[in-house]
């Protein structure tokens, strides 16, 4: 039996039926899938099994929306031959078990720590240098200049020319994964809350439907369809927040003000449905907790008409104002390949030409019923990455519409208790930075020991660094907001 | 050209007048109120529930400072003791009196005279991000935008320490922050300023206790304000600032009892 086994988004598998193979198949059966069937990595972890540490890899073929997983079993020895020299998109998930469980890949190009700089198995790891005459580096952070997270960034130029970035993380490292599984339920749910603070109602919902997997419960209707008005107005905060930090980075502030202030909009929308601007403590599993009232609804309605063509209004001008596009088109290019093969995920892989929307491909809850199509962009460049937010923004504000007309009268909450035992579940939802991924394991006694969470951020840091080459440092604010990856979920 | 002007009208003004003139709508989840005397059999189950230990039972009391403001202990109350009310202001100037326990709650009073002397009219706060999620960063992000317009008041957010007279800290301290945190509090001038934003630079949040963070930023350099929250709503960041700066006067803006 050399086959992974199947299993769909956030439906629980036996652990028994996930296959066990020796170190070479395994490998093998990964490549397999990711030449053959077109699929991505996404995620390898392990996870202990008796005296032995389990390897597990899960990646999924988004045009069948199927998921396989499969396992393999490490030697004393505690290494195997590294996947990413032929798939380059393993490479931070490889860096990152050899940095926590000292599992070596051998033949790994860039060993490099993820979060423990200098505590990590082979100390401290040095940064690329470049030497010659008009070389020179640039360190940025861990401290930045304005209101955001932590994290050092490295140029190497040659002269005005960035010749590679390097970005260094880790310094919001909090141990979220290892608290998840020891901490009682309500505790789980408000970490799970606060993996990104601006991914709130994502990470909220993925752990959702991963507890209510295990759980085998389902949720009322109308909870479904909440969950997915908030999940929708989060992504539309973001995206419009984005565009206004795009605009105060090219010094267009009429577009950064106003955006700012309709950013604002969809969060006290937010507020007044569940209680706080992000969503806090509003989807917990087996439900949501507040529902909004018919009167809130018809409201909800009225401003977001009234949104909807204010946001058309000042995307009109800052997409036709030819000093915005001069600054933002073949500005921080990434490729097809490039995303390809780095594995990039969300708005950043669809600028880049790849469909990619687990709403589309791994559709669950309300979007199993009204669909949301993608939107590709092909050009790569930051001006794809920014048209591409307001597109989205734009589907999602259709979407809304339809989801309140939709809204189904039924009960918003059901109680969600006792876990399967020896299950493991993985549960995707498409945040509004891409795929989020939680990925649940429970024990024989039904307690969760393993938990593993994948931003989207992780997968998608390499792309601003490759983004960045021949560029120059005056391109960084922009590719960076264009992006606006989490460092605390990278971090963790 | 045109298009802008033509924006720039239909957009009109839209600065928020603070102090506000009227409580956030329902079900925001303001500071909360306790009433001990509705929990007299000591049931405990608020206790039980509450993911960060911010409730004590018997006598009921609740840590601003842990509290991230969710509605486990709402739910889980039958007698109503634990209320959301829809007030912002909660900002604490004494870690003790983080402590409710139904009495009146004690807001942070003003710097003392020679202090405001010198940043009444004019502060200048660097921010370090110190292990949050983020949330609390864009709170204090959104103080900037033109609703809440957080320079009208003379404070700005500056890019290096070296220009600040304060620091403010977000995030329950990692350790790989730590020592980045230490010197951007070096750096800044005396006297100055500390402020903690959010439940995880006052006790640790929903990560306290993980052997990745230090439990909140007093640990490590010395905190003159608490802004409790999980994040803390941009009028209770604001609140808070211009408390310690003794320009809210409580005739003009009298605290309701809830």
């Amino acid at each position: 039996m050399n086959r992974f086994s199947s299993l769909q988004n956030a439906l629980p598998l036996s652990i028994q039926e996930i296959p066990v193979m020796d170190l070479d198949s395994w490998r093998n059966e990964i490549l397999k899938i990711c030449r053959e069937s077109k699929g991505r990595l996404i995620a390898l972890f392990s996870a202990p099994a008796g005296k032995v540490s389990r390897l597990f890899g899960v990646v999924g073929i988004d045009q069948h929306g199927e998921l396989r997983v499969g396992a393999t079993d490490l030697g004393p020895n505690r290494s195997y031959a590294s996947l990413t020299p032929e798939l380059p998109e393993a490479h931070l998930f490889e860096r990152e078990l050899f940095e926590e469980e000292g599992i070596l890949p051998e033949g790994h190009p860039w060993r490099k720590p993820v979060r423990k700089h200098e505590t990590g198995p082979e100390g401290a790891y040095p940064f690329y240098e470049i030497a010659g005459e008009e070389i020179h580096e640039v360190a940025v952070g861990p401290v930045h200049a304005g209101i955001i997270e932590p994290g050092h960034f490295r140029f190497q130029c040659h002269g005005e020319k960035v010749l590679h970035l390097e970005i260094r993380l880790g310094y919001q490292h909090r141990g979220v994964e290892k608290l998840l599984p020891k901490s009682k339920p309500t505790r789980r749910a408000v970490l799970a809350e606060s993996v990104a603070g601006d991914t709130v109602v994502g990470h909220a919902l993925t752990y959702a439907h991963a507890i209510e997997a295990l759980a085998g419960r389902s949720v009322p209707q109308r909870a479904k369809w909440l969950r997915v008005v908030v999940l929708e107005l989060e992504r539309l905060s973001n995206h419009i927040g984005d565009l206004g930090a795009l605009g105060a980075d090219i010094g267009f502030l009429p577009a950064s003000a106003y955006f700012g202030r309709l950013r604002g909009e969809f969060l006290n929308l937010l507020m007044e449905l569940t209680g706080n601007r992000y969503g806090r403590s509003f989807i917990r599993p087996g439900g949501v907790l507040t529902d909004l009232s018919e009167k809130k609804r018809v409201d909800f309605q009225r401003r977001l008409a009234v949104t909807s063509r204010e946001i058309r209004e000042v995307a009109d001008l800052f997409f036709s104002t030819s000093s915005v596009l001069a600054r933002l088109e073949h500005t921080g290019v990434v490729t097809r390949e490039i995303a390809q093969s780095l594995g990039l995920v969300g708005p950043a892989a669809r600028a880049s030409n790849l469909i990619r929307d687990i709403r589309h491909d791994y559709p669950t809850g309300a979007y199993r019923f009204h669909y949301i199509p993608p939107v590709r962009l092909t050009s790569g460049d930051v001006y794809a990455r920014a048209r591409i937010r307001s597109l989205e923004g734009k589907r999602s504000l259709e979407f809304l519409e339809e989801a309140l007309k939709a809204l189904p009268p039924d009960k918003i909450f059901h109680l969600c208790e006792g876990l399967q035992a020896s299950s493991l579940v993985v549960s995707l939802i498409e945040g509004w930075r891409g795929e989020i991924a939680h990925i649940a394991m429970t024990d024989a006694r039904g307690e969760i020991d393993r938990y593993k969470i994948v931003d989207p951020s992780f997968h998608n840091w390499m792309g601003l660094s490759l983004a960045m080459r021949d560029g120059q440092i005056s391109d960084f604010p922009l590719c960076n907001k264009s992006f606006n990856l989490s460092y605390a979920g990278h971090d963790l | 050209m045109w298009d802008l002007l033509k924006n720039r009208w239909k957009q009109r003004y839209r600065t928020q007048p603070f102090p506000p003139r009227e409580l956030l709508p329902e079900p925001f989840r303001g500071r909360p109120v306790i009433d001990p005397k509705r929990c007299e059999d000591g049931c405990r189950r608020c206790a039980e529930v509450c993911p960060t230990s911010a409730i004590l039972a018997s006598p009921l009391r609740l840590d601003l400072g842990r509290c991230l403001f969710c509605q486990e202990c709402v739910l889980a109350c039958p007698e109503g003791a634990i209320t959301y009310s829809q007030d912002h202001r909660m900002a604490i100037g004494n870690k003790t009196d983080l402590l409710l326990t139904g009495e009146e709650i004690k807001l942070a009073q003003a710097l003392d005279q020679k202090m405001r002397k010198l940043f009444g009219r004019s502060l200048k706060l660097r921010e370090v991000c110190a292990g949050s999620c983020n949330g609390c960063d864009l709170e204090l992000q959104a103080l900037n935008n033109v609703v809440f317009d957080l320079s009208r008041f003379g404070i700005q957010f500056v890019a290096s320490p070296r220009h600040a007279d304060g620091l403010v800290i977000t995030g329950p301290v990692t350790k790989n922050m730590t020592l980045a945190l230490m010197k951007s509090y070096e750096a800044v001038p005396d006297p100055k300023i500390v402020i903690a934003v959010g439940a995880c630079a006052i006790s640790g949040g929903p990560f306290e206790g993980s052997p990745e963070v230090l439990n909140g930023a007093d640990g490590t350099v010395p905190v003159d304000l608490y802004i409790p929250g999980c994040p803390p709503h941009p009028l209770t960041i604001l609140d808070g600032l211009l408390r310690l700066l003794g320009r809210i006067e409580e005739e003009d803006h009298p605290l309701k009892s809830i």
